[in-house]
Formats: C-alpha cells, sequence, structure tokens
C-alpha cells in the first residue's frame, strides 16, 4: 500500500472514532445523571486517553525521525546521480533526463525567479516525492525510483498565473535497459 | 431564558450597531468567498469556464477574505464574552471593523482592478515578480490593505490587552499559570479570559511578525536593491497565517465555553487540565509554524524535527481537554438541542476530527506526499468549516434570540443535517483527491483528477445553500429583535 492508503486509512478510522464518540454521547444526551458521576467517570477515562496518545505520539515521532526523513543538505549522496533542477516561470530545466531504477538520484533544486514546487510523480500519476525550489537556495532532494517510465514534474507552490502548465517530464529506466533505449 | 441570556450580556445602543455589523458582515461575505469557492471547483470540474487569471484572482480574493473573516467575526466572539470580565472600548471595535473594511476594500480593489493574483499567502518575491501578469501597484496595494487589517486587530488586540492587566495585573495570571503546579484553584476564573489572553499573546506576536513582513515586501516592492531573505521572509509569513487562523479558532470557541454549559445546564469551569491545555496551547500555536516549511529541506533540521513533534502536542489540548469537556460536559446533561448546542456540538467534532489529517501531514515523511496537494485544504476546511463556522453560527443563533428555547423551525432541521453533509462531503472530497496527489492550487486539472471536482462542486452547493439559510435565520432575527439585549 503506498504512503497516501495507509494516511487515508488512518485518518478515516481516527475520524471515524471521534464521530463514534460525539454520537453516542448525543444520542445519551437525553438520560440526566449528576455531573459529579458523569465528571468522576470521564476524568478516569480521559487520564488513560491522555497518556495513550502521549505514548502514541512519542512512538510515531521515533519511529519517523530516528532516521530522519530529509538528507544532510551538505555535500552529496555516495553513489548518487546528481541532477541540478532549476525552477522558473513557469518551466523546469533538469540537467539530465533519464534515469536509471535502483539508482539513487540527487535532485539539486532551485529557482531563479519565485518559489516553486518540485513535485515529482510516478506512472500512475502518484506524487512520489517533492521539494520546494526557492530562489537564492538549493534544495537536495534524494530519491531511488523503484519503477520505470515516464514520470513528471509538477510545481507544487503556486507561482504566478501559468502555474498549472508549469510541467516536465522525464524517463526512468530499468537499470539493465539504461543507454539502450 | 436569563440563565441563556445573563443581563450582564446586554449591548448598548452602538454596540448591538458594531456587534451587528460584524455578524451581517461576516455572513455575507462568508456566502460570497463560498460562491467563488463553488465556481473554482467548478471550472476545475470544467462545468463552467474561469480563464486562469480570473481563478487566480478569484483563488486569492477567497484566502485572503477567508481567513480575514473568520478572524474578524471571531474576534466579535471574543470581544462579546470577553467584555463581561474587562472593560473593553466599544470604539477600538468599532475601529478594528472599520480598518477591515478599508483593508478590503484594498484588497478587493488590487485583485480585481488592478488584477493581482499572487494568493493570499503574498509569498515573496510573487507579488512583485508576476512575469508581467500584473503591475507592483496591484500587489502594493493589496499588501497595504492586509497592513490595515492588521493594524485594526492589533489595536483590539492592545485594547483587550489593557483591559486584562488593569484587572488581573499581569498576563499570566489572566491565564492562570499561578495555578499549575499547585493552589486552590479560583473556579469562577472565566475561561473566556484565559483564552482571550492566550490570543492577545499569540496572535499579537503573529499579528506584528505579519505586518513586519508586508512593510518589508513593500519596500522591497518600490527598492527591488533591497532584498529580502526568501526563507526568511517565508518563515514569517508562515509564522503569521499560521497564527491568525488558529487564534481564530480559539477567539471562536469562547462561545463554546460560554454557550455550552448554559445549554446542557452544566458548569464548565476552569481545572488544572484545562489551565495547562492553554498555557501549552499558547507556547505550541507559536512554535509549530515550521509545519509549513517541512518541504524546505535547507531549514534547519532541529526546526524541521519541532514542526512534527510540535504538531503532535498541539492535539492534545485540543482532544483531551477541549473536545473531551464538551463531551463530558454534554454526556447524561439532558440538554436541548435547540440550534445553537447543535452547531456548538457540532463544532466540536469538526475541531477534534479536523485536526487529525493536519496532524498526519505533519509527519515529514507523510508530508513529503501530500504538501501542496488537495489534502491540505482538506484538513482546513474540514476544521473550518464544521469547526470553526458551527462555532460562529451557534453564536449568531444564540445572540439574536432567535431560539430562545422554542422548538427549532422546520427550515433549520433541514438546514443543519444539509450544513453537516455538505461540509462532510466537502471536506471528505477535498482529502480523497489529496489522497490521489491532486494538485492544490491549480486552475485547470488533468482530466483524470475531473471526477472530484465534481463531487466537491455538489457538496460545496450544499454547504452554501445550508449557510444561507442560517444567513436567513439569523438576519430574521436580527430584524424581528432589534433590540433584544439592548441596555436601557
Amino acid at each position: 500500500m503506498t504512503t497516501q492508503g495507509i494516511v487515508w486509512n488512518i485518518s478515516l478510522l481516527a475520524i471515524a472514532v471521534i464521530a463514534a464518540a460525539f454520537l453516542y454521547v448525543v444520542a445519551r444526551s437525553g438520560a440526566p445523571m449528576p455531573a459529579e458521576r458523569v465528571q468522576k467517570t470521564a476524568y478516569g477515562i480521559r487520564r488513560w486517553f491522555f497518556w495513550a496518545l502521549v505514548l502514541l505520539g512519542i512512538g510515531t515521532a521515533y519511529a519517523t525521525l530516528a532516521e530522519f526523513p530529509v538528507p544532510d543538505q551538505r555535500g552529496q549522496s555516495a553513489g548518487a546521480r546528481v541532477v541540478n533542477v532549476v525552477g522558473k516561470q513557469w518551466y523546469w530545466e533538469l540537467s539530465e533526463k533519464q534515469f536509471s531504477t535502483g539508482v539513487p538520484v540527487e535532485f539539486r533544486v532551485t529557482a531563479n525567479d519565485v518559489n516553486h514546487g518540485f513535485g515529482i510523480y510516478d506512472p500512475d500519476g502518484r506524487l512520489v516525492a517533492q521539494v520546494q525550489a526557492m530562489p537564492g537556495f538549493t534544495n537536495r532532494l534524494v530519491h531511488t525510483f523503484t519503477e520505470p517510465g515516464k514520470y513528471r514534474v509538477l510545481c507544487l507552490e503556486y507561482c504566478g498565473l501559468v502555474h498549472h502548465n508549469m510541467i516536465a517530464e522525464f524517463e526512468v529506466v530499468a537499470a539493465r535497459q539504461e543507454g539502450k533505449s | 431564558m436569563s440563565a441563556l441570556h445573563p443581563p450582564s450580556e446586554n449591548l448598548s445602543r452602538t454596540e448591538r450597531i458594531a456587534l451587528n455589523l460584524y455578524m451581517i458582515t461576516g455572513l455575507a461575505v462568508v456566502i460570497l468567498m463560498m460562491l467563488g469557492g463553488i465556481a473554482m471547483r467548478m471550472s476545475q470540474g470544467t462545468w463552467i469556464e474561469l480563464p486562469p487569471d480570473v481563478f487566480y484572482q478569484v483563488m486569492t480574493a477567497h484566502g485572503a477574505a477567508m481567513v480575514g473573516i473568520a478572524g474578524l467575526t471571531s474576534s466579535a466572539v471574543m470581544w462579546y464574552f470577553l467584555r463581561k470580565y474587562v472593560r473593553l472600548s466599544p470604539g477600538i471595535f468599532l475601529a478594528n471593523y472599520v480598518l477591515f473594511m478599508i483593508g478590503a476594500v484594498l484588497i478587493l480593489g488590487s485583485i480585481f482592478v488592478l488584477q493581482y493574483g499572487g494568493g493570499w499567502t503574498f509569498l515573496y518575491p510573487l507579488p512583485v515578480k508576476s512575469n508581467g501578469m500584473w503591475s507592483v501597484h496591484a500587489a502594493a496595494g493589496y499588501m497595504l490593505g492586509l497592513v490595515s487589517i492588521g493594524v485594526g486587530f492589533l489595536l483590539f488586540y492592545l485594547d483587550a490587552t489593557l483591559a486584562i492587566l488593569r484587572v488581573y495585573g499581569n498576563l499570566g495570571r489572566a491565564l492562570g499559570l499561578q495555578w499549575l503546579f499547585g493552589g486552590a484553584i479560583d473556579k469562577s476564573h472565566p475561561p473566556t479570559v484565559v483564552a482571550s489572553t492566550m490570543v492577545i499573546i499569540a496572535n499579537g506576536l503573529g499579528t506584528l511578525c505579519g505586518a513586519v513582513v508586508l512593510v518589508l515586501c513593500l519596500v522591497n516592492a518600490y527598492v527591488p536593491a533591497f532584498e529580502l531573505n526568501a526563507l526568511i521572509a517565508k518563515n514569517m509569513i508562515y509564522f503569521f497565517g499560521h497564527v491568525f487562523i488558529n487564534a481564530s479558532i480559539y477567539m471562536g470557541v469562547i462561545a463554546v465555553y460560554e454557550l455550552l454549559p448554559r445549554y446542557s445546564g452544566r458548569p464548565w469551569g476552569v481545572s488544572r487540565p484545562f489551565l495547562w491545555a492553554w498555557a501549552a496551547s499558547t507556547v505550541m500555536v507559536i512554535i509549530v509554524y515550521p509545519h509549513h516549511l517541512l518541504m524546505d529541506f535547507v531549514m534547519p533540521r532541529w526546526m524541521l524535527a519541532m514542526g512534527q513533534i510540535i504538531s503532535f502536542t498541539s492535539g492534545l489540548p485540543v482532544l483531551a481537554v477541549t473536545a473531551y469537556g464538551a463531551l463530558t460536559n454534554v454526556h447524561r446533561s439532558g440538554i436541548r438541542w435547540s440550534m445553537p448546542a447543535k452547531l456548538l456540538m457540532l463544532s466540536m467534532f469538526g475541531w477534534a476530527a479536523g485536526v487529525i489529517p493536519a496532524i498526519i501531514d505533519a509527519v515529514i515523511s507523510v508530508n513529503s506526499v501530500m504538501h501542496n496537494t488537495l489534502w491540505v485544504p482538506g484538513h482546513f476546511h474540514f476544521y473550518l468549516l464544521l469547526g470553526l463556522w458551527p462555532m460562529l453560527f451557534g453564536f449568531m443563533y444564540h445572540v439574536v434570540r432567535i431560539r430562545g428555547g422554542e422548538p427549532d423551525s422546520a427550515i433549520d432541521k433541514l438546514g443543519f443535517p444539509a450544513y453537516l453533509v455538505g461540509g462532510l462531503a466537502f471536506a471528505g472530497m477535498l482529502l480523497m483527491a489529496g489522497q490521489a496527489s491532486v494538485a492544490r492550487r491549480w486552475a485547470v486539472h488533468l482530466p483524470e483528477w475531473v471526477p472530484y471536482a465534481h463531487a466537491a462542486s455538489i457538496a460545496a452547493i450544499l454547504v452554501a445553500l445550508a449557510t444561507v439559510v442560517f444567513a436567513v435565520r439569523i438576519a430574521g432575527g436580527l430584524l424581528r429583535a432589534p433590540n433584544a439585549g439592548v441596555a436601557h
């Protein structure tokens, strides 16, 4: 399952749980009980609820940050193919447009006018990675492609009236086919 | 009736007029901007054709007006209840409105006359680098409009700060910090004062930061040699934008603290968890903004990590204190579900549920495939449409005394579920489109994205119709009882 699919399912589940809690309370609101009794039970449950959320947060933070998801911005990734990317109103300049599966690609992304968003879409139209393109700065994005095919770069930061036409393409080939196509 | 409308909330004639201006303006703007939103979705769905320049102008107006009007209408809630505890100036309240309207005229003129279409966030240096699509004067007019609105809010916060200081001595005491670690809590300490103090600290800083970056951008517009650092400008803009819209919710939730207990018949006073929640939120709302810059990899790592972690912790006060507190207050209370009560309860659900996709999106590795897709407007429409606005509509229904303990009319019985279903469907379609990688802020959608725009358009029309119902009922209440609650 893709990251997006996992995120979608978790969100739906959590929202459904919250909705169920609200529906339960609304459904039971018409059967009065002294406030003190309700509070005693509710505050006892809240203590557990609070610490459960804290533990969930700590676990998620550790799992997602222990290996920091942003590449070191100094130097170059070992074994990576370096590609210079410049965003301009309203087109992309890529120094290379063909890559191999399984080989890390380091995109060095900047802009020479305004902020742009360098978003990489796979052949199925799914966003697989992105980074901001900003004037005066170079962001390093490292991505290893696993699927061959035509990829598109879409601008993901609003950059003016032709923003939606700021699309580029590149190709990813299966590792053994590189140079033959 | 008196329990629902205590005499301490009566209004002088000037105050009544001022509050009515805020409410009517809020209703008119939100409906107009909903129409703008529907037009954008329908255009993305190819049901109508907006030229891209017009689309981006409408998008700029929609963003600026929706954020601005959320702030303005919420400030009316804060003013209405805070004036019971401290002495606020009706003149400053009116001045905030006048400066807002001056700003609105400047903004709308810049957009629809001078054709500024740089997005509401005026992300430097786009306003002055449009590639010939609009003039520097158009950008300057837009930014001056925002400055005018910001000055109005700063005046309002300054007045509130001075008023709170006169009664409580310092802001820490108003926040209840003296009871965080022990001591007998004064149960009569008003939640409204706690929330208002948090807002004036956080949004005072936020609005001030916004004013500074706007002035710097204005100087740059006419003296191009005076260049800004794009990353620092982005930090300042997102700090301002994040705090401002969140402060709107924190002002709006005052209506829940004040009104829900009246309808449930149970008090909802301050407690130690409550005070901890607001003290922590004061800090967290200020330092969490880097979650808007997670894809700016040149940002210091500690700031990116902080953006993720504080996003998690920011959810705790919302979920475990405010929303949970509302559920506890209502559970088996025998509450009568009149319109204000229904809307206020909906607002708690919308806020609590809406933060879920927001928190998840703050995970850096998730943000890599969700940032600036429709997932982002999905989550903020969720907690603004189903969280903040129900707080404000609930407040308005209460204030104009439409309900007053009477049974809901047939039109209310229709409007409420329509709003709920339409809002859920609209936010849900944005989220669904976001998980399918549909890009945000695109005037023309790729063919495979169009079905999402169709579904969102239909849901948005339903929400807008329900909002018109609310607006008609509230306006009707104002006309029927123009002097209700006026102090004589």
